[in-house]
């Protein structure tokens, strides 16, 4: 008997922002509506929106992942420095970077879990611990460059018929979307909620809190993996290439509707909110607003969107003065 | 000062709670407000005390009618509440958690001493000894910060008293410490409004009784024309039988068993529960009751001594381990440690079998349905979230989720808290019922006449050892003299 209404829940507003947003892209620019630039739009979206799906795990199961963006820049990194042109090291390579997304992913998880140290602090730790070697590693500029076929899947597409040229990313982002949704749908999924929500009483009920954070780590960890191969063959590679990008993730999470905190909001909601964070950079860039305001529209969204879900909260449960930025368990 | 509340209609996103509800407390009296869980006891109390604004009704004090926009407004009228749920602050000292919001200012700062002056004249003035103003609430037992929220309510010169089940959380001797209060609560003219699941103190008390049902108002009677089993009748609306289910007469092999079982707060149990047999477990607040079941239960494991299931050594180091072995636990504080409140019932429901069952949860989507309308669970259906069940509902909630993982051994802390007596009953036959399918049960309950109602045997501790082991029937006397150390020794049962 559930309606649409109670399914979508929380999440309602923002698929219809980004209805909106993309309606008011049409208006500016009518061949928005085209599927080729339709799907270049989704091939832009998608390292964000894989990574926001990441950042969703973690942030419902009650921590944040503040190491995302200098993971995304290191994976690149090393990648163009390690394969230098050589079509060959393209796979081993690959495999060695889901191999350090795994390894990052694990030490945050059981860095919060075991350690209890606050994610905020282990991930922001994490983060300069990244950034660090990068900088160590390349003296300030990256060496190397990318093979061919490493950066088919950012910038080349695959040809169907009735669509055209289909980007990779798109089918990447559709694929990870179809993933994520079926794992929530779990009875993992289950567990990951119910440990954001109350994790003592997630743990008593059985539920292996620990496990199931760190799985959530190196989830995010894993999906900074994909998003980095994309942004390696889309955007080149840089030593910015990642940066600022977790806070994109989480911005988009949050204007998802999850809440901070754990325990509530869906994960197609978060995606969508990396897709109106896309459609709104589109935008401001149709109507020539200077990309240098990027970052000050995220931060005027960001704050906006949790003032906006503790309102709603209010109502019943007047929110904590301070939002805590990483529950720990006692 | 008297309340008139008159025709009291509240909806929640047009769900009706309260239908044109009467309700009138005299100064000086105790006016008891009774119904089942879900009733809307609560919702009254909230819109009298400004949290929730009537859809319709007035609220009138000594004839004159005020609405109250929030709870400030009503505190400023002379009204006070005691909510359901705690609502002090762990971390603070008693004295600013009376004073909270309302601190006493000089020259521009919070004056402690003149706070911690007028918190201890309060306290004085209601005969707490345990404990003064600088105590930290969270060091506080459970009946002392009941204390602490009505020092706080007299502090704002309440002049109406609300209470939300203020005994639901305390051992016996406590709520004789608490109905003393009340009496002296009253007897200095404030009126008190009582809500409460519990028979005898509701009789110790109340001048007058009021019987909400479906939050509508079924009768208002003075208690002196009551007896608890029409009291009975008129929530639940059937005659319940006053006795508890039969007891087994026969048990099968031991399936729980105990040996020199020691954890900070308790030393050498030796315990033995057999399948089909109901164990209670007695003792005053602190004798290392919880302590014992979350040890077995791996929560906070035994430092030393041993566990056998079915005569089997086992290792229960974590509630995954114990909830895999077959062991179940249904938790003191459901809020703490029950429930994920901003989860669905059907969530809530299906934990433990999404944790630790994964293959079973598919087919326990039903049993979890049969179960809930068992306890006869009151909710607007299975995707409600639990924080929106009435407090009573929620407990059975969690016991759903725990008999839906059909464990061998049942572990029962406090079972039947904040439910009504309709749903006891059930709780207790569903209780017996599984015993009688094989499982075995240990059950704490800090009601004695339910604890002796529903044992087959009842070992006692004290001071976090086996006081001793009583059979069947035993008598409060006999049950108290051994929980306060007045008993015989306790003699080893040969195996
Ligand atoms: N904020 C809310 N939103 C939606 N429904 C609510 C809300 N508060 C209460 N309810 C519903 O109102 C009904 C009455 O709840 P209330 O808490 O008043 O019951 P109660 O009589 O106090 O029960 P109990 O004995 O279990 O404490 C319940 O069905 C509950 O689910
Ligand atoms: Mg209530």
């Amino acid at each position: 008997m559930r309606t649409l209404r109670d399914r979508v829940g929380a999440a309602a507003p923002v698929f219809g922002v980004l209805l909106l947003l993309l309606v008011a892209i049409a208006v500016v620019n009518p061949n928005f509506l085209e599927p080729a630039s339709l799907l270049a739009y989704l091939k832009r979206a998608a390292p964000l929106a894989i990574l926001a799906v990441g950042q969703y795990f973690v942030i419902v199961s009650g921590e944040f992942d503040l190491s995302v963006g200098s993971l995304v820049t290191v994976q690149v990194v090393v990648a163009a420095r390690l394969i230098d042109g050589d079509e060959s090291a393209t796979v081993p390579v690959i495999v060695l970077l889901i191999g350090l997304g795994l390894l990052v992913g694990l030490v945050n998880g059981l860095i919060t879990t075991r350690l209890h140290v606050p994610s905020f602090v282990t991930t922001l730790g994490m983060l300069l611990v990244l950034s660090g070697a990068v900088f160590l590693w390349t003296g300030g500029a990256p060496r190397g460059s990318l093979s061919e076929s490493f950066r088919e899947p950012g910038r080349q597409g695959i040809d169907i018929p009735g669509f055209g040229q289909v980007p990779w990313s798109a089918l990447i982002l559709i694929a990870v979307a179809a993933g994520a949704a079926v794992l929530m749908r779990s009875a993992w999924g289950h567990t990951l909620v119910a440990t954001g929500d109350n994790d003592r009483a997630a743990a008593l009920a059985g539920v292996p809190v620990e496990r199931v954070r760190t799985t959530a780590f190196v989830l995010s960890a894993l999906a900074a993996t994909v998003a980095a191969i994309l942004l390696g063959g889309f955007a080149g590679v840089s030593a910015q290439v990642g940066e600022g990008l977790e806070f994109s993730a989480i911005t988009a999470v949050v204007l998802g509707g999850v809440v901070l905190g754990g325990g509530r909001g869906s994960v197609l909601a978060a995606l969508a909110g990396a897709l109106v964070l896309e459609a709104l950079f589109t935008l401001l860039n149709l109507l020539g607003v200077s990309g240098a305001l990027e970052s000050t529209v995220q931060g005027v969204i960001i704050i906006a969107a949790v003032a906006y879900a503790a309102r709603r909260a209010g109502r019943r449960r007047r929110p904590p003065a301070v939002p805590e930025p990483s529950p720990q368990p006692a | 000062m008297t309340l008139a509340m008159a025709g009291i209609s509240k909806s929640f996103l047009g769900v009706g709670v309260l239908h044109d509800v009467d309700l009138d407390v005299r100064a000086g009296e105790v006016h008891a407000l009774v119904g089942e869980n879900g009733a809307g006891k609560s919702t009254l109390l909230k819109v009298l005390s400004g949290v929730h604004q009537p859809d319709a009704g007035t609220i009138a004090i000594d004839g004159e009618e005020r609405t109250f926009a929030n709870p400030r407004h009503a505190q400023d009228a002379g009204v006070a509440i005691i909510h359901q749920e705690f609502t002090l602050l762990p971390e603070r000292t008693v004295a600013q958690n009376v004073f909270l919001g309302r601190e006493p200012v000089r020259r521009g700062l919070v004056d402690t001493v003149a706070m911690e002056h007028a918190t201890a004249a309060l306290l004085a003035e209601i005969g707490e000894t345990g404990f003064g103003p600088d105590a930290v609430v969270r060091r506080l037992s459970v009946a002392q910060q009941q204390v602490v929220e009505i020092v706080k309510a007299l502090a704002t010169d309440a002049r109406i008293v609300a209470m939300d089940e203020p005994t639901a959380a305390l051992a016996e001797h406590e709520v004789a410490l608490l109905t003393d209060l009340v009496r002296r609560l009253t007897a200095r003219g404030i009126a008190v409004l009582y809500v409460s699941h519990r028979m005898p103190e509701i009789f110790a008390l109340a001048d007058r009784i009021t019987v909400l049902k479906d939050g509508a108002r079924v009768t208002t009677l003075t208690a002196a024309e009551l007896e608890p089993p029409t009291l009975v009748r008129l929530m639940v609306g059937r005659p319940l039988s006053a006795y508890y289910p039969p007891r087994a007469t026969e048990f099968g092999d031991v399936r729980l068993e105990v040996r020199g079982g020691t954890a900070p707060a308790i030393s050498g149990i030796d315990l033995t529960v057999r399948a089909g047999e109901v164990v209670g477990v007695a003792g005053l607040q602190g004798a290392g009751r919880t302590e014992l079941l979350r040890a077995i239960f791996g929560a906070d494991p035994f430092t030393a001594g041993d566990v056998l299931l079915d005569g089997r050594p086992v290792r229960l180091s974590s509630p995954r381990r114990a909830i895999a072995a077959g062991v179940a636990m249904v938790t003191e504080d459901r809020k703490a440690e029950g429930l994920a409140l901003a989860q669905s019932v059907r969530e809530n429901a299906l934990l433990v079998l999404h944790a630790v069952f994964r293959r079973r949860a598919r087919v326990g989507a039903a049993r979890t349905r049969d179960l809930l309308a068992t306890v006869g669970l009151r909710s607007a259906g299975e995707d409600q979230e639990v924080r929106f069940l009435s407090g009573g509902n929620q407990q059975k909630v969690v016991l759903a989720k725990w008999l839906a993982a059909d464990p061998r051994v049942l572990l029962l802390d406090e079972p039947t808290r904040g439910i009504d007596v309709g749903a006891k009953a059930a709780v207790h036959e569903l209780v017996r019922e599984q015993a009688e399918a094989g499982m075995a049960v240990l059950m704490v309950c800090s009601e004695l006449p339910e604890l002796i109602g529903m044992s087959d045997r009842i070992c006692v501790l004290h001071e976090g050892r086996l006081a001793g082991e009583l059979p069947a029937g035993a008598s409060e006397e006999d049950v108290m003299a051994l929980a306060t150390g007045h008993g015989v020794p306790h003699v080893e049962v040969p195996r």
